[in-house]
């Protein structure tokens, strides 16, 4: 059995939206070097719609693709929807990832939400607060 | 996919055709079990004690110091039990290791902790040395035990064993060691090296998975930990797997037979990856660069996590290891690069290179074209390699 499945696979050796936005709106980073992942998002707003999205992520396999994939989920999407994905979302859009993995979808769905808050702070829009919990500390290793 | 190039050998080796051919005639000719008195069972009585005078010769050992096991783990378990408790019986509860011992010691050494055991587990330098000196300062009166891996299977790194067996000696205390990365690859010699009790495994040397054995020392009681028959004195018991032990006894006579044209080969093609990968900017080579298996590399790179790196050289057809447990289930950097002192940050973005006398210059050469690009693609898309480069993030390789 291989360790991830087709799509995990895919979305790690060929990362759709990779790289950076010098122009961006949004920018969330979370995760850190010490425990092995670190996920930044940028995003490009447009009317309420995220109209581009790329990202940076040094990880995993799970990591990378899971960034891949979240971008992808939220891609011409309005803001208001992108802040309903979850990351059982992204890990069902993968095909499942292995359990001791799931985290990385955590840190997808965490990433995407930084940076709408840092696009909502940038911008002076208000919002609640409680759709932007703090992003869980990373879980005990 | 490219062809296939095997360099994990640390985690499990082909089997030679020399150890396949040595199985053959015990799958379905002489197939009787030992402890059998009919002529079908003592035929394979014979060839089973044949097989223990072999490995006994290989090792310096005499035959009734070898017993047979299902490999490394369990040698490692039961010598490491069977000592702390003739230990405990007389009072003595207290031992020694290291902390950068593979899990089977590890792990034991921990569940004997819970049984009320003192355990000092001695810190490695950073290139995963220990001396001597170390192991006899540590030594107290109620010191039951001394185990010390032989060589450590991530860095490669071979400790001072005789040295410490010679404390060990003097001071009274039972010396085992865990020579699964060191038998087949290095001279290892029970009695010169002052070795009490050792565990090895078969398929580290081109033998099957599943067999391996420990040595126990004629002088020192080993408890029994498998109860039932009286298969190995009554010290394991269990239908011996004579198949698995005729083939690990003639792959280990043919590794001892090469072992220096085997280590010259291994060596000169291990310092074809060290010098090649040694030129990726902010990388590190772990283990000690002298004191090393032949075969061994570990080098961290910054900026990256060791898995991805994996998975993208897997699709190159390079199979190798990352000393990052990430990939077997833990999200803990390997203990054994942070035993080295490495940080957490650079210990996740290891690999380990392990070679055979089978692998090729041609195939070292593909490994040191191929591992800079992979590892500098990771690295275009690491937030943590941006904030190294713009100053942001200190360098710690």
């Amino acid at each position: 059995m291989a360790l991830y499945s087709e799509k995990v696979m895919d979305h790690f050796t060929n990362p759709r939206n990779v790289g950076k936005l010098d122009d961006a709106d949004g920018i969330g980073e979370v995760g850190n070097a010490r425990c092995g992942d670190i996920m930044k998002i940028y995003i490009k707003v447009n009317d309420g719609i995220i109209t581009d999205v790329k990202f940076n992520t040094f990880g995993c396999g799970s990591a990378i693709a899971s960034s891949s994939m979240a971008t992808e989920m939220i891609k011409g999407k309005p803001i208001s929807e992108a802040l309903t994905l979850t990351n059982k979302a992204v890990a069902e859009a993968l095909d499942g990832l292995p359990a001791h993995k799931m985290h990385c979808s955590v840190l997808a769905e965490e990433a995407i939400r930084a940076a709408i808050k840092d696009y909502y702070d940038k911008n002076g829009i208000s919002y609640d607060p409680a759709d932007f919990p703090e992003p869980s500390e990373h879980e005990e290793h | 996919m490219a062809k296939t190039i095997y360099v994990d050998n640390a985690a499990t080796t082909a089997m030679s055709d020399i150890a396949v051919e040595a199985m053959k005639p015990y799958l379905q000719g002489i197939y009787g079990n030992p402890s059998s008195l009919h002529s079908v069972g003592q035929r394979a009585k014979e060839e089973l004690e044949g097989a223990r005078e072999l490995v006994a010769s290989c090792l310096g050992a005499q035959p009734r110091e070898i017993y047979f096991t299902s490999g490394g783990s369990e040698a490692d378990n039961q010598a490491i039990r069977s000592a702390a408790y003739n230990g405990a019986a007389k009072g003595k509860r207290h031992i020694i290791s290291t902390n950068f011992e593979h899990h089977a010691v590890l792990h034991t050494l921990k569940k004997l902790e819970k049984e009320g055991f003192e355990v000092t587990y001695l810190p490695v330098d950073k290139s995963g040395l220990i001396t001597p000196s170390q192991v006899e300062e540590a030594i107290r009166e109620d010191t039951a035990l001394v185990t010390i891996m032989y060589a450590n299977n991530e860095v490669g790194t071979i400790l001072p064993i005789r040295q410490i067996g010679a404390v060990c000696r003097e001071k009274k205390v039972t010396f085992h060691t865990d020579a699964v990365q060191a038998v087949g690859h290095i001279p290892v010699d029970v009695e010169a090296d002052n070795i009490d009790m050792l565990s090895l495994s078969a398929h580290k040397f081109h033998g099957p998975k599943g067999v391996g054995v420990l040595y126990c020392r004629r002088n020192i009681p080993l408890r029994t930990f498998i109860e039932g028959g009286a298969q190995e004195k009554g010290k394991r018991a269990g239908t011996e797997n004579l198949a698995g032990i005729c083939s690990m006894a003639a792959a280990l006579k043919d590794a001892v037979d090469h072992l220096s044209e085997n280590m010259a080969k291994e060596e000169r093609l291990r310092n074809i990856l060290i010098e090649g990968l040694s030129k990726i900017p902010h990388s590190k080579l772990n283990g000690d660069r002298q004191q090393r298996l032949p075969g061994n590399v570990n080098m961290c790179f910054e900026g990256i996590e060791g898995e991805s790196l994996l998975l993208l050289l897997d699709a190159k057809g390079i199979c190798a290891s990352s000393g990052s447990a990430c990939t077997s289930g833990s999200l803990d950097p390997s203990h054994v690069l942070l035993a080295l002192g490495l940080p957490h940050e650079v210990a996740h973005g290891s690999l380990r290179l392990s070679l055979s006398p089978d692998n090729t210059e041609e195939e070292m050469n593909y490994i040191v074209s191929e591992v800079p690009k992979v590892v500098e693609y990771l690295r275009s898309i690491s937030p943590v390699w941006e904030e190294l480069e713009k100053g942001e993030r200190c360098h710690l390789i």
